[in-house]
C-alpha cells in the first residue's frame, strides 16, 4: 500500500494502529486511513485541507483546533449532519461530505458570496427581509438553503440511547495535568472520585504539548500521573466522555457514547483547561492556518505532518515548543513571527534559536495569501508599531502551514453554568476566574496555571480542597501555588485589522473586525447585546475563540476598560447533543390490568385511559360501530362484562372514617348503613367537581371508596393533604393496584353470578340495589357492589388483582350458555349517557360546581363542612351562568354533534355540547350540554353549531333518557 | 437538579416531588366572609424570602412542609406537617344542622 504522503513515522503515544487500514470516502473519493484516525487526521495524511465551507461567505475551511472545538470541520455523514471531523473516528465505508456549498467543495458555486460580503453587514437579515409584512416567510427558505448547516436524513434508522445514574464524592472534569493530580489527591484522602475526560486517553496537554527543549518532561509527567491514577482503585475513569453541564447542586450530565450519565457529585473539581486563541488578521481562516496545539495534536496523536513549510506566530514560549515539534517532524520552519519586542531567554526559545530558525521579533501576520482554491500559500508579515497597528508589510514567507500560539482563554463554560464568573485580568492578559460557587473548585490552566509544574501543584491543591470540603482527614498542608495568572503567556493584543477586511473574529459566523465595530457604532455596545446582534460567539464554537477578541474590540471601540466590558456568559450544553441522548430509551409507563391479555385474545381495540390501557371495543377497527352497538345491546337485553380494574379503590379505616368522608365528599355518610353503597362527589376548594365514585361501608370504621380511572392518585393525595391538616383518626390506603374489578351488567347478570357466588344471597331483598357484600365468587374472595352506572341490574366484583384473570375466565364460562359478551369503554360511555350519568372531566370542567351540573341532589346541606362547600355557597349567591342538561335533536335524521360543539344564541356562544351519541336503545341522538339557565326546562329548544358552521336544533330532555324510574337497575 | 431533603425518604431528586403552594391555615368557614374565603382559596402571598410550602413526595404520597428561600431557591428546612398542624381540627355544626 502506498503510504499517505503526510504520514510521519511512528510517534510516541500516537492513537493510530498502523497495522489496520480503514477505507472511507470524502466527497465521493476513496481514501485510506488508519484505525484510530479521525476523519480530519486521515484526510490530512493525504494532504486534504478543505473540509467544509463557511456558513455565510462559503469560504473554504480546514482544521483549526483538532480538538472538536470549532465549526470549521463540520461535515455531513449519510445518516448524520454537523459531525465534527476532527474528533469523529473513521470507520470502514464511511461516506463523508463537506457542508455549505453548491456544486463541489473545491469549486463552490456560491463562493461569490465572499465577493459581495460588504453588502452583507451584520444584522443584514434583520434589516433586509422583514418588509413588507410576510417577506421573511418568502425569503427564509432561500436563506436557510444557502446558510443552513447539514442536512437531516429522515430515513436514518432508529438508534439505541439510554441513561445511567451515578454518584461520587468528587467529580474531576478534565484529565490533564491538573485534573489527574486533583483526582489522585482526593482519592488518597479516601474519597470516591469520578474522572471525566472528553478525549479517548488521559493526559490533556501532556499528550501533545512540548514543555521543554527535548519534549521529555511532558512524557515523564504523563507516565507518572496516568499510571498512578490507573492504580488507584477509588478513581473511576471515564474517557471519551463530555460533561455537558454543571447544574444545581452538582448534578452533572455526562455523555459517553450513546449513554447519558446523570451524576451527582458532592464536590466538583473543574480542570477543563484553556483554549488556544487565534490571531485576528486578513485571511486568518484559510485552510492551513491553525492553532499551534492543533499542529501538535496532528503530529503526536495521529502521526500526521500538518504541512511542508510552516510559519509560527507566537507571543509565548509554547509557540517555540510548537516550532521544535515541527522541526522534529521534518517540517521546514520558514520563520517565527513573535509579537513581542524582545523574546526572552527561555529553554524552548533558546533551543529554537540554536536551530537557526529565522525569528522576527515585533512582527505581525498582516495577510495570509491564498491559492486560487482559497488555501494558504504564503504570508505577508509587517512590523508592529502600536496597538494593532503595523507599518507596510515587508516580509513575505512562502508556507502551507501557519501555527498560531499567542495565548489562551479559560474553558470556563462549566464554571459559568454553576454561577461562577470570569473577569479580564490585566497581568495575565486573559479572562481569569472571579468567583466560583461553593463545592466547585477550579484548577489548572482554567484557573490561570499555564506553567506545567504550577498546574500540577494547583491540581493537588484542588484535590485537597475538595477532600477538606467533605471533612476527609487532612494529609498535610496543601502546596503553595505560585505563578497563577502570570504575564507572558497571553499576548494582550493579537488583533491586526486589515483595511480590506476578511480578518475574522468569529469563524462560525464569518464575522470580521469591521462587523463588530459597526455593530458597536449602531449602539450595541454592551457585550451581551453585541453578541446577540452580531451573533458573535453564537455558532457551534460558542465563543471559545471569539469572546476574548470581542471584549478587546469592544473595549477599544468604546473606550471602556476590559475589566468593565466583562465576558459573555455561557449556557449548557457544553457541546452539541442529540435528542436521542436527552430522550434515552422510550420510557412511557403503561399500566395493564390483570385481564389485559384476555382482552387482546378477544380482539379488543385498546385505548389509553390515564396511564392505563383499556378495551375501547372488541373487534376489528372496521367493525367499530357495529361492535359497540352489539355490546350495548348485549348489556341492555342480556348480559355483558367490562373490566373496571382501572377504577381507583381507596380503603378508609378508623373511628373517624365517616367523618372524614363527610368532609371530603358532598353527600352525607355519617348515617350510612353498613352493607350499603352511596354515591360520592368530590369538589376542590373552589367548588369545582373533580371526582366521583361510590363509598361502600363494610364496617362502622371501614369504607371502600372508588374513584375515577384518571383521578385515583389525585384523590388519594388530596385526601392525605387535607388530613395532614385535620388530623382525623383515619388510615387511608390507595388499594387501586391491589384489586382487579369487573362490572357484570344486564338483565341476566344475577343468573350468571348465581352460578359462581356460593356464599352470598343474591336475591333482590337480601342484596338490594346499592347494597355491598363481601363473599367469594368462584372461590375468590370478593367485594360485591350492586351499583348501576350503566343502568341495568349489575354487580361490580372487586377481587385481589392476582385473581383478576381467573375471575374474568370464570364469569365468561358461567355466562357462556347465556351468550355473555365482554364490552368496552365506548359501549359503557353510551350506556351511561342513556342514564344521564356524567363523566367527570368530560361533562364537567374546572369551573363546574355541583349545581351547575344539575347535581344539587348530591349535596348534604346541613353538615358543618365539606371541601368546596364554602365556595359553592358563595357562587350560589349569584345567578347560575349555565347548567348541564340532557338533549335530543329535533330532526331525527341529524347525525350527533361532537363534544365541544357550541351552543349559540343570537350569534353569541352560550354553551357547549359535552357528550352526544346515537342511542341504539332509543333510536335517536342523545347528549348532554351546557345551556343558559333560562333554556333548561324540558322542551326548551336551543341551537348547536356543528362542523362546517351549520346550525342544528336541539331540545332539552330531562335525563335519564332510558328507564326514568330506574326499574331495570333496581329490579 | 436540586435535592429535596424529605423528612420521610431522605434526600431525593426534586423531580420526585410536587409543590402545592404556601402553607396557609384554612379560615373558619362559618365565620369568614366570602371575600376572605376567596382570598384564602385563590391568593398567595408570593413573598420574597423564606416561605413555608407544602411539598408532596409523589412516589410515596407523603406530604410535608418545606421552608424555602424564594430569593436564593435554598431549601432551608423540611419537617412533617404535624409540626405545624398538631391538633385535630373540627368544624362547628351549622345551626339546625345534623351530623
Amino acid at each position: 500500500m502506498k503510504r499517505a504522503p503526510f504520514r510521519l513515522p511512528a510517534q510516541i503515544g500516537e492513537r493510530i494502529d498502523r497495522s489496520r487500514t480503514v477505507s472511507f470516502s470524502f466527497e465521493g473519493r476513496t481514501y485510506d486511513g488508519l484505525a484510530g484516525d479521525t476523519i480530519a487526521s486521515a484526510l490530512a495524511s493525504h494532504g486534504v485541507r478543505v473540509l467544509s465551507r463557511s456558513f455565510k461567505y462559503h469560504r473554504p475551511r480546514g482544521a483549526l483546533t483538532m480538538a472538536g472545538q470549532d465549526a470549521n470541520t463540520l461535515v455531513q455523514l449519510t445518516e448524520e449532519p454537523n459531525v465534527l471531523a476532527d474528533t469523529t473516528p473513521i470507520t470502514g465505508g464511511l461516506e463523508v461530505r463537506g457542508q455549505n456549498y453548491s456544486g463541489s467543495l473545491a469549486w463552490d458555486r456560491d463562493a461569490w458570496l465572499n465577493a459581495v460580503g460588504r453588502f452583507l453587514p451584520v444584522g443584514f437579515y434583520y434589516k433586509a427581509f422583514y418588509k413588507p409584512l410576510g417577506a421573511w416567510r418568502r425569503w427564509e427558505p432561500v436563506i436557510r438553503a444557502r446558510a443552513g448547516l447539514g442536512e437531516v436524513n429522515l430515513d436514518t434508522a432508529h438508534r439505541y440511547y439510554d441513561k445511567a445514574y451515578g454518584f461520587s464524592d468528587v467529580a474531576v472534569i478534565g484529565a490533564g495535568p491538573a485534573g489527574l493530580s486533583a483526582a489522585l489527591e482526593a482519592a488518597r484522602a479516601g474519597l470516591d472520585v469520578l474522572l471525566v475526560e472528553e478525549n479517548p486517553v488521559l493526559g490533556g496537554s501532556l499528550t501533545y504539548a512540548r514543555f521543554d527543549a527535548d519534549g521529555a518532561l511532558g512524557r515523564q509527567r504523563l507516565a507518572e500521573l496516568a499510571s498512578a491514577v490507573r492504580a488507584e482503585s477509588r478513581i473511576t475513569v471515564m474517557t471519551g466522555a463530555v460533561c455537558q453541564g454543571l447544574l444545581t447542586e452538582n448534578w452533572l450530565p455526562i455523555i459517553q457514547g450513546n449513554r447519558l450519565h446523570k451524576v451527582r457529585a458532592r464536590q466538583v473539581v473543574l480542570a477543563t483547561g484553556s483554549v488556544e486563541q487565534p490571531v485576528v488578521f486578513r485571511n486568518n481562516d484559510a485552510p492551513g492556518v491553525m492553532q499551534g496545539s492543533a499542529a501538535q495534536r496532528l503530529i503526536r496523536h495521529y502521526g500526521v505532518r500538518p504541512g511542508r513549510r510552516a510559519v509560527v506566530v507566537t507571543g509565548n514560549a509554547d509557540g517555540y515548543g510548537v516550532a521544535l515539534d515541527l522541526l522534529d517532524a521534518g517540517i521546514e520552519v520558514a520563520g517565527i513571527l513573535d509579537l513581542r519586542a524582545t523574546p526572552p531567554h527561555e529553554e524552548r526559545t533558546d533551543a529554537v534559536r540554536a536551530r537557526n530558525v529565522a525569528i522576527y521579533p515585533r512582527y505581525a501576520p498582516w495577510e495570509a495569501r491564498r491559492s486560487a482554491r482559497g488555501i494558504l500559500k504564503g504570508l505577508s508579515a509587517a512590523p508592529i508599531v502600536g496597538h494593532g497597528k503595523c507599518e507596510p508589510a515587508d516580509v513575505r514567507l512562502e508556507c502551507d502551514l501557519l501555527c498560531m500560539s499567542i495565548g489562551y482563554a479559560p474553558t470556563a463554560q462549566l464554571l459559568h453554568y454553576a454561577g461562577g464568573s470570569v473577569v479580564y485580568d490585566r497581568a495575565a492578559a486573559t479572562f481569569a476566574i472571579k468567583s466560583a460557587p461553593a463545592g466547585v473548585i477550579p484548577a489548572g490552566s482554567l484557573d490561570g496555571a499555564y506553567d506545567l509544574e504550577t498546574a500540577i501543584a494547583d491540581g493537588r491543591r484542588a484535590g485537597m480542597q475538595a477532600a477538606a470540603g467533605l471533612g476527609a482527614p487532612s494529609r498535610g498542608e496543601p502546596p503553595a501555588v505560585r505563578g497563577k495568572n502570570a504575564s507572558g503567556w497571553n499576548h494582550p493584543w493579537p488583533i491586526f485589522p486589515h483595511p480590506r477586511g476578511k480578518d475574522f473574529v468569529d469563524f462560525d459566523e464569518d464575522l470580521q473586525v469591521k462587523d463588530i465595530r459597526n455593530a458597536i457604532a449602531e449602539g450595541y455596545d454592551h457585550i451581551e447585546l453585541l453578541k446577540r446582534f452580531s451573533t458573535a460567539g453564537m455558532g457551534p464554537s460558542q465563543g471559545r475563540h471569539t469572546a476574548l477578541s470581542l471584549a478587546r474590540i469592544t473595549a477599544e471601540a468604546t473606550g471602556r476598560e476590559l475589566e468593565i466590558i466583562g465576558a459573555t456568559t455561557a449556557r449548557p450544553p457544553y457541546s452539541a447533543e442529540k435528542f436521542g441522548h436527552l430522550a434515552g430509551r422510550g420510557f412511557e409507563p403503561v399500566r395493564l390490568s390483570a385481564m389485559h391479555h384476555r382482552h387482546l385474545e378477544a380482539g379488543a381495540e385498546m385505548m389509553p385511559a390515564g396511564l392505563w390501557l383499556r378495551p375501547a371495543y372488541y373487534g376489528p377497527k372496521d367493525r367499530r360501530e357495529a361492535a359497540i352497538r352489539e355490546e350495548v345491546e348485549a348489556v341492555r337485553a342480556n348480559v355483558g362484562l367490562i373490566d373496571v380494574s382501572t377504577l381507583g379503590g381507596l380503603d378508609v379505616r378508623g373511628p373517624d372514617a365517616a367523618e372524614f368522608l363527610n368532609r371530603m365528599y358532598t353527600f352525607a355518610y355519617a348515617n350510612q348503613q353498613v352493607g350499603r353503597a352511596r354515591y360520592v362527589l368530590m369538589c376542590d376548594q373552589t367548588g369545582a367537581i373533580i371526582d366521583d365514585g361510590v363509598a361502600c361501608r363494610f364496617h362502622d370504621w371501614h369504607f371502600y371508596v372508588t374513584a375515577t380511572t384518571g383521578g385515583a392518585d389525585r384523590v388519594y393525595q388530596t385526601m392525605l393533604w387535607h388530613n395532614a391538616q385535620w388530623r382525623l383518626d383515619v388510615d387511608i390506603t390507595n388499594a387501586t393496584a391491589a384489586y382487579a374489578g369487573v362490572n357484570l351488567a344486564g338483565p341476566r347478570s344475577r343468573e350468571v353470578l348465581a352460578k359462581l357466588a356460593t356464599d352470598v344471597d343474591l336475591s333482590a331483598p337480601a342484596f338490594p340495589y346499592m347494597g355491598v357484600r363481601m363473599g367469594t365468587v368462584a372461590g375468590i374472595p370478593a367485594r360485591l357492589l350492586r351499583v348501576g352506572f350503566v343502568g341495568e341490574l349489575g354487580y361490580e366484583i372487586h377481587v385481589p388483582a392476582s385473581a383478576g384473570e381467573a375471575l374474568w375466565d370464570a364469569l365468561l364460562w358461567a355466562g357462556a350458555p347465556l351468550g355473555i359478551k365482554p364490552f368496552g369503554v365506548e359501549a359503557q360511555r353510551l350506556l351511561r349517557l342513556e342514564k344521564g350519568h356524567i363523566i367527570v372531566g368530560q361533562d364537567t370542567d374546572g369551573e363546574t360546581h355541583p349545581y351547575m351540573a344539575d347535581m344539587g341532589w348530591a349535596i348534604a346541606k346541613k353538615k358543618p363542612f365539606f371541601v368546596g362547600a364554602r365556595a359553592i355557597e358563595a357562587q350560589m349567591k349569584r345567578p347560575l351562568q349555565r347548567k348541564l342538561v340532557g338533549f335530543t335533536l329535533v330532526d331525527p335524521a341529524e347525525p350527533p354533534p361532537e363534544e365541544c360543539h357550541l351552543v349559540i344564541r343570537e350569534g353569541a356562544i352560550v354553551g357547549r355540547v359535552t357528550s352526544a351519541a346515537f342511542s341504539p336503545s332509543l333510536s335517536r341522538v342523545i347528549g348532554l350540554a351546557f345551556v343558559p339557565p333560562e333554556q333548561t326546562e324540558p322542551g326548551a329548544r336551543f341551537s348547536i353549531k356543528v362542523a362546517g358552521g351549520r346550525m342544528i336544533e336541539a331540545q332539552v330532555v330531562k335525563p335519564p333518557f332510558l328507564d326514568p324510574n330506574n326499574a331495570r337497575q333496581e329490579g | 437538579m436540586k435535592i429535596m431533603p424529605c423528612p420521610l425518604n431522605g434526600p431525593r431528586n426534586i423531580t420526585e416531588f410536587a409543590c402545592a403552594g404556601e402553607v396557609r391555615v384554612m379560615p373558619d368557614p362559618a365565620a369568614a366572609s366570602d371575600a376572605a374565603w376567596a382570598d384564602y382559596v385563590f391568593m398567595e402571598t408570593n413573598g420574597a424570602g423564606i416561605v413555608r410550602e407544602w411539598w408532596c413526595h409523589l412516589p410515596t404520597s407523603y406530604w410535608f412542609i418545606a421552608e424555602r428561600n424564594t430569593v436564593t431557591d435554598e431549601i432551608v428546612h423540611t419537617y412533617p406537617a404535624g409540626d405545624v398542624f398538631s391538633a385535630r381540627r373540627d368544624f362547628a355544626p351549622k345551626p339546625g344542622g345534623g351530623a
